[in-house]
């Protein structure tokens, strides 16, 4: 019932769809690209569904984090400010060194309030990935929003595309260990208020990724169409066509298809319980 | 001069009576004119808001909240059964103390249970269950009528053949009267049992904001205070003309009030049950209540063994017992409240602990004792003659 206005909390879930941080980028004397970006954790209330206020835990004012964006093989430098009353850490998915892990007790750390750190590892391997904040209760810091979308692009790129990010997020807001509002990119029905505008026939690839807690297992579905799967975008092969996945927590897979007619497509967890509690949407193709 | 200055006095006395209260008045303002100054609020505001009354019409679930805690609570959501649905409410945000009513618009369906959470504008729910859905009744003529046809039934028809004991009560020895008034106390203390725990159970599941089980408690000293200074109210005016002991109708009036009140609780029950719709109304649980309520019926007459009362006395007698019953069932079915219910409840076992301090004279044996072995005998058939009647009813 409502709508949740954009301007209470600072970040727009149809901008978060196609916002990609790409960060700033240097070229050392050997030639290597060096990316760099900064990460601050910041407690913030966000309006989760119309009315409903949650007390979150953000990087960047933003929830989720920002989508950082990379390429194959490059020299990554994330700063990592902590501005939060708490203590937390970057954890990456991804392949590098014990100590720019993210992990409490090793290297680092755990990062305190008002300190800050620089995580250093390489682009690899390719793919959708996630980062999120690794410090204990682990399901907490996650939950209260310290989580965002990893993308890895490959050497030579993916076909040209309209790329869209897709979070599936939840929220529990009464503190019983289940989730009251289930959502994509954090705002409950968002997409069903304004949905995705889409181009007839363009080819659409979707990042979907499952940060979700408390519940084991997550879905995505969409109407009136069919998809190629790539799991954890580690192939440029997709392993089926299909019009539904089941994702555990922290899987993710990029979804490529085109839609051949115009009109309103719903798209939601199959899940239902999920999708009635504010995980469904629609695109909306146009020619 | 002289008489003035007589005057003056009392009123003086009365004015200083009101300083304290006109202090109290003035430091209040100021603190709050201040802002309650040096105090600060620790933590989220404690939403606490009760269920006090779930109300199921076609296509629609309505709850009737109450804010039980310190804060104003609003509420921003409506999930039923984990689906978010839309819903109208009657105050966006509701304030200590206050009630306020949400309309759900869902295609419940009958006999199914749903659980409904309300989200607040912080995130907290909160929680009603409903089991077996039905519909709640409305308070048509028909229905009303409904109500009355079981008070009737449970009530004023069981009460009314128990008088019929009155000619039997008249011929028996008095040594066998006094065992009847003793099975009378007995009676009387198990429905004072009965009151108690029903209210305070009541008063368990209701909103607590005014008060919870004290109302029972407090329902029954008023009623037992109300009464004891009604008797020797009435005793003084008839004093003359009754020159000994306690006027058996005068006891019979007392004891069919404290039943009468008692039987309002039951009404509440019934009407209720009825209305959740978890009352089974079958033959089984009219003949239970008419059981357990014909010894009621034995209780009123027991202390008239010596008198000759009107046909109009004892009938009015009757439905003073019995007829509350109706009115409990109307109110309990169409303006249910638990707090309410509660104090009505304590209300009826304050005024059946009065009639058996005004019974325990009547039962004593020519050396004055009260609790010898025939009225002992007496108050154990009571008890055990209530329970057992007691056991073919289930609410």
């Amino acid at each position: 019932v409502g709508t949740v206005d954009p301007s209470v909390n600072g970040f727009d879930p149809q901008e978060i769809l196609r916002d990609f941080d790409w960060g700033t980028t240097r070229r050392t004397a050997t030639g290597r690209t060096i990316r760099e970006w900064e990460l601050v954790a910041q407690d913030k209330e966000i309006e989760v569904a119309p009315g409903v206020k949650y007390a979150a835990w953000t990087y960047n004012g933003r929830v989720p984090g920002p989508t950082l964006r990379c390429r194959e093989g490059e020299d990554l430098r994330v700063r990592f400010v902590n501005g939060s009353a708490h203590p937390h850490t970057v954890h990456f998915h991804g392949i590098h060194t014990a100590g720019n892990d993210g992990t409490p007790g090793v290297g680092r750390g755990n990062i305190m309030p008002g300190e800050s750190f620089i995580y250093q590892f390489g682009a690899e391997p390719f793919g959708f990935h996630r980062y999120h904040c690794h410090t204990n209760p682990l399901a907490d810091h996650i939950a209260k929003g310290l989580y965002g979308a990893f993308i890895v692009d490959p050497r030579d790129g993916r076909p040209e595309a309209d790329e869209l990010v897709l979070v599936q997020n939840g929220f529990d807001t009464n503190f019983d260990r289940t989730n009251e509002i289930y959502a994509v990119n954090t705002v409950a029905f968002a997409y069903t208020e304004r949905p995705i505008q889409v181009k007839r026939g363009e080819l659409v690839r979707l990042y979907v990724l499952n940060i979700l807690e408390f519940d084991l297992v997550n879905s995505f579905h969409v109407h009136g169409n069919f998809f190629n799967r790539f799991p954890t975008g580690t192939s440029l092969q997709p392993v089926e066509l299909t019009d539904t996945i089941i994702q555990g927590q922290g899987q993710r897979d990029v979804l490529e298809l085109r839609f051949p007619f115009t009109g309103k497509y719903m798209f939601h967890a199959h899940v239902s319980e999920f999708a009635e509690l504010g995980w469904m949407g629609f695109f909306e193709v146009v020619d | 001069m002289h008489s003035d200055a007589a005057v003056d006095r009392p009123r003086a006395a009365w004015l200083s009576g009101l300083l304290p209260l006109a202090l109290l008045g003035a430091a209040i303002a100021v603190f709050l004119a201040l802002g309650a100054p040096g105090l600060e609020r620790r933590g989220i505001p404690v939403e606490e808001v009760a269920v006090a009354n779930t109300v199921l019409l076609p296509g629609e679930i309505r709850l009737e909240l109450r804010n039980d805690g310190p804060d104003s609570v609003a509420l921003a959501q409506a999930i039923v059964n984990d689906r978010f649905v839309p819903f109208t409410q009657s105050d966006a945000a509701i304030g200590r103390l206050e009630g306020a009513e949400v309309a759900i618009e869902y295609p419940w369906i009958e006999g199914e249970n749903y659980e409904i959470a309300l989200l607040t504008s912080t995130g907290g729910t909160v929680v009603a269950e409903i089991e077996a859905a039905t519909a709640t009744p409305q308070s048509d003529a028909g229905f009303l009528g409904l109500m009355a046809l079981i008070g009737v039934y449970v009530g004023v028809i069981p009460v009314a053949i128990g008088m019929f004991w009155l000619p039997f009560v008249r011929r028996i020895d008095t040594r066998w009267v006094q065992f009847l008034l003793a099975l009378t106390v007995g009676l009387l203390v198990f429905l004072g049992i009965d009151a108690m725990l029903e209210g305070v159970e009541l008063a368990g599941q209701g909103p607590q904001a005014f008060g919870g089980s004290a109302l029972v408690f407090l329902g029954a000293i008023v009623s037992y205070l109300a009464l004891a200074g009604i008797d020797v109210w009435v005793r003084k005016r008839t004093e003359t003309a009754r020159a000994a002991g306690r006027g058996g109708f005068a006891l019979a009036l007392l004891i069919a009030l404290g039943i009468g009140l008692h039987n309002l609780g039951e009404g509440l029950a019934i009407g209720s049950a009825y209305s959740l719709g978890a009352l089974a109304l079958g033959a089984t649980l009219i003949v239970g209540f008419a059981l357990h309520n014909t010894t009621e019926g034995l209780a009123i007459v027991a202390p008239m063994a010596d008198e000759r009362p009107s046909l109009v006395r004892l009938v009015g007698l009757g439905l003073l017992a019995g007829a509350p019953v109706i009115l409990g069932a109307w109110i309990g079915a169409t303006a249910y409240d638990a707090s309410l219910s509660a104090f009505l409840f304590g209300l009826g076992a304050g005024a059946i602990a009065q009639v058996v301090v005004q019974l325990a004279p009547s039962i004593r044996d020519r050396a004055g004792r009260v609790l010898h072995p025939l009225a002992v005998g007496g108050v154990i058939t009571g008890l055990a003659l209530m329970y057992v009647t007691g056991l073919a009813i289930s609410i």
